[in-house]
């Protein structure tokens, strides 16, 4: 990892740990307030806790043009964005966090021209839905590699991750803590409940954790729709199309519907929050990201409108070949960091948990 | 914008906007005048952290009860009786309604900090510190249609016939004038105006830190004394706490305190122990050091301590001086190397059973026949490497400032001004003659600006 990076994080972070008035707004201060000296592991797990609540900056009274000229939130994110390049598996790929919207682009661009060419190739000859354009075992043999690698590279990168923040033994309580906490988004309530700052300076506002919370549940509804249409074909030999009342369209259209408001209002308050308070040069990749997975959304919700019409067959090539360059690019993407961030509060968990035994 | 405004609030920091605000709600058409700019406005209110206050049952943040008399006998405790009893009572029944009014307009508490327990129950404390206040409030301030303008310093207020005819300010280079019907000065202490401060207390105060804004120069409270408005409070009286030499001249605020004296001994430049370190628990005693040091050559003092206390108070923002032998860290510290030496040896030697030591609590291990003595936490520095701060005096602010009433107003020869009102530190010595009690600043400012706003707003209408 970068050391100027850790260095500047941990001279910021030693400022804060004399002050101590932000200890309210997110597990972040509790964390480092824990710490009487900070090991690189130490920065790098506070980095990772870190939600870019901005709350502490707005408060703080060394920012610039005060010569201590704090910014946590921006010290913490260059930090995390490094650490996600640092344990990234296989550590080739790594660089691809750097140029995330041009791997998008292009990841795109090969995605939609691979599966535009299966179609047309290997048509079959019968089939239903979707089905008439590829056949399942098709989708079958590119997805399974496509969903299951990834995930195997990310669980190498957190294995990495935690080793160099100290190791330790998670309990399923830790989980369970760091999941309740990210299913609320408890670390942009900023502590008084009101929300966060980003969009407009030091205004409190919810909008960020809501759309956030659009997203991941979005997302999280269309992926149950797809691991519930998997159960219903393998479990019940029941294939697509499936009707309006059957769980992969419960879970489906209004996943797709809130995934596609989430990540639409999440790129319009990038747009307005100021990039000197994260990465600058994580900004670009991470908007790519965001409007990566507003377009898989977006072309999921026109392809189940548009079926048994000719545009299903353009549209199902597009959806297919979005849904496969977000899965590739999980590991080497602004995605990593729904990984990470668990790994954080679980291990935030763990570590509140041993000094409450002291 | 010549007349356009009722009221003009001279100041940008908690007292200033409470005015405003109190004003404002009432219907009043609200100018503040902040001399700094947006990124510093809030004078020390900027730096502080927490809002004392009377509560009959819990309230908000606070654990039980906290009574009148209990909060006053506290006052009196730190004062030393130099208290104007009726407008500390004022201020501190006024304290109980000011916690949801706050709430009310943004303002957010959160519980104790870390290292702050023994306050849960008599301080509410904001979230984010008093950045954060200042933030809430100039967002309502700014809902409610009131103007601020930055980096507008008042350089005069015409004073007559017992009242306020106009204020001149300048902004980006010009002078303007206004004509409100009613002022509110809320613009602090003149503690960073160093001259002024020398005059005061002689040529050591140019070696004093200023914990706060720099833009307290105490321009408005000078141009008013000058033209006859009634002073109060005494010009070296302030609020003067120890802390980390290496601090920066202004506006270090909090994280440049020390907590580690009661751990040490204290020396001055040559050397020698001044003043018993483990007198009381810090947080009652930090304040007197200030004046301790002041005292000292050169106004420098230096804590010294060893590897086995390194832990046992707060980190530092600047980490300590450290040497593997005495004679090194006199070295570093520039202080006379045999005397030190000597002066921990005659320490360590009078020091004597220590198992009683407890780091939170005054455990009466002290050294015998010593002068002056270490009365609790006494124990021999002996481990190495050992460690050392220097010590200066760093000014919170100045007591010296308008003499008030209960109506928050202002007089002249006798009467009060028909309408000029002050709030904040500026009038702080009306309440406080001497001594500190942690949390009041933001009650006197609090509820003062809010009766500033409300007779300000009378008087307009």
């Amino acid at each position: 990892m970068q050391i100027d990076l850790i260095q500047e994080a941990r001279r910021q972070a030693e400022i804060c740990n004399a002050c101590r008035y932000c200890e309210g707004y997110c597990s972040v201060f509790p964390a480092l307030h824990r710490e009487r000296v900070f090991a690189d592991g130490d920065i790098t797990q506070l980095a990772n806790l870190c939600h870019n609540c901005r709350g502490c900056y707005y408060a703080c009274q060394y920012t610039a043009p005060h010569e201590f000229d704090l910014n946590l939130p921006k010290a913490l994110a260059e930090v995390r964005q490094d650490s996600w390049k640092a344990y990234a598996w296989p550590a080739g790929l790594a660089k691809l966090f750097d140029r995330s919207g041009v791997a998008i682009a292009v990841g795109l661009v090969l995605g939609f021209a691979l599966l535009f060419l299966l179609a047309q190739a290997l048509r079959p000859e019968s089939g239903k839905g979707f089905y008439a354009y590829m056949s399942h075992s098709l989708m079958v043999a590119v997805f399974t590699p496509a969903f299951l690698l990834p995930l195997a590279a990310i669980a190498l990168s957190l294995r990495s991750y935690w080793q160099s923040v100290g190791g330790g033994r998670l309990t399923l309580g830790d989980v369970w803590s760091a999941t309740r906490s990210a299913g609320r988004m408890k670390n942009l309530e900023g502590g008084h409940g009101d929300g966060c700052n980003f969009e407009d300076e030091d205004r409190f506002s919810q909008a960020r954790r809501h759309f956030h919370q659009a997203t991941l549940y979005g997302f999280l509804m269309c992926f149950a729709s797809t691991s519930s249409g998997t159960v219903l074909h393998y479990g019940f030999g029941l294939e697509a199309p499936y009707g309006l009342f059957s769980l992969p369209k419960l879970f489906g259209v209004p996943g797709g519907v809130l995934l596609c408001l989430g990540t639409a209002g999440l790129a319009w308050l990038k747009t307005r929050a100021d990039p000197n308070l994260g990465a600058p040069a994580a900004w670009g990749g991470e908007m790519a990201f965001v409007l990566l997975l507003f377009f898989v959304s977006l072309s999921g919700l026109l392809l189940y409108a548009a079926t048994g019409t000719v545009a299903a067959g353009l549209l199902l090539p597009l959806h297919l070949g979005a849904v496969l360059t977000f899965f590739l690019l999980t590991p080497y993407s602004k995605m990593a960091h729904g990984f990470f961030r668990m790994t954080a509060m679980a291990r935030e968990a763990m570590l509140a948990r041993e000094a409450r035994k002291q | 914008m010549t007349d356009s405004f009722d009221i003009a609030v001279i100041g940008g920091g908690n007292a200033a906007l409470c005015a405003a605000i109190t004003a404002a709600e009432a219907g009043a058409r609200v100018l503040i005048l902040e001399a700094a700019p947006k990124p510093y406005r809030g004078g020390n209110s900027r730096h502080t952290r927490n809002f004392r206050c009377m509560h009959s049952r819990p309230l908000g943040p606070l654990t039980d009860s906290y009574s009148e008399q209990e909060y006053f006998d506290d006052l009196i405790k730190v004062t030393g009786g130099k208290t104007n009893e009726n407008l500390a009572r004022l201020a501190i029944r006024g304290s109980e309604e000011c916690l949801p009014w706050m709430e009310e307009r943004g303002v957010r508490f959160q519980p104790s900090l870390s290292g702050t327990l023994s306050l849960s129950r008599t301080n509410a404390f904001f979230l984010g510190g008093g950045k954060g206040l200042v933030n809430a409030y100039y967002r309502t301030a700014a809902a409610l249609g009131i103007e601020v303008r930055y980096e507008a310093p008042v350089t005069h207020l015409d004073v007559e016939d017992g009242k306020i005819n106009g204020i001149e300010f300048t902004q980006n280079g010009t002078t303007h004038r206004v004509s409100p019907k009613a002022v509110v000065v809320a613009s602090g202490g003149f503690q960073a105006d160093t001259d002024w401060l020398a005059r005061a207390w002689g040529p050591a105060a140019k070696n004093f830190l200023i914990r706060g804004t720099p833009y307290n120069r105490g321009v408005v409270l000078a141009d008013l004394l000058e033209q006859g408005v009634e002073q109060v409070g005494d010009p070296t009286q302030c609020h003067a706490v120890a802390i980390d030499g290496r601090a920066p001249k202004f506006d270090g605020g909090i994280v440049t305190r020390l907590d580690c004296v009661p751990f040490s001994i204290v020396v001055n430049k040559d050397a020698e122990r001044f003043y018993d370190e483990g007198e009381d628990v810090w947080p009652k005693r930090y304040a007197i050091w200030g004046r301790l040091v002041a005292a000292q050559p050169e106004q420098v003092g230096y804590v010294i301590i060893d590897a086995k206390s390194l832990e046992l108070f707060m980190p530092s923002v600047f980490p300590p001086i450290k040497a593997d032998t005495l004679e090194d860290l006199a070295g570093k510290l520039n202080l006379p190397a045999d005397r030190l030496c000597a002066t921990v040896e005659e320490f360590n030697a009078a020091c004597g059973d220590t198992s009683a030591f407890h780091p939170t609590e005054l455990d009466s291990v002290a050294t015998s026949g010593l002068t002056p003595p270490k009365t609790n936490w006494a124990r021999p520095i002996t481990e190495a490497p050992f460690y050392g701060y220097t010590l200066r005096t760093g000014v919170t602010f100045t007591y010296l400032g308008l003499k008030v009433n209960e109506n928050a107003q202002c007089s002249i020869g006798n009467r009060p001004m028909s309408n000029l009102w002050a709030a904040g530190e500026t009038m702080a010595g009306s309440i406080l003659g001497q001594g500190y009690l942690a949390g009041f600043g933001m009650t006197i400012g609090t509820v003062f600006g809010r009766i500033a706003g409300r007779e300000a707003v009378a008087h307009a209408n």
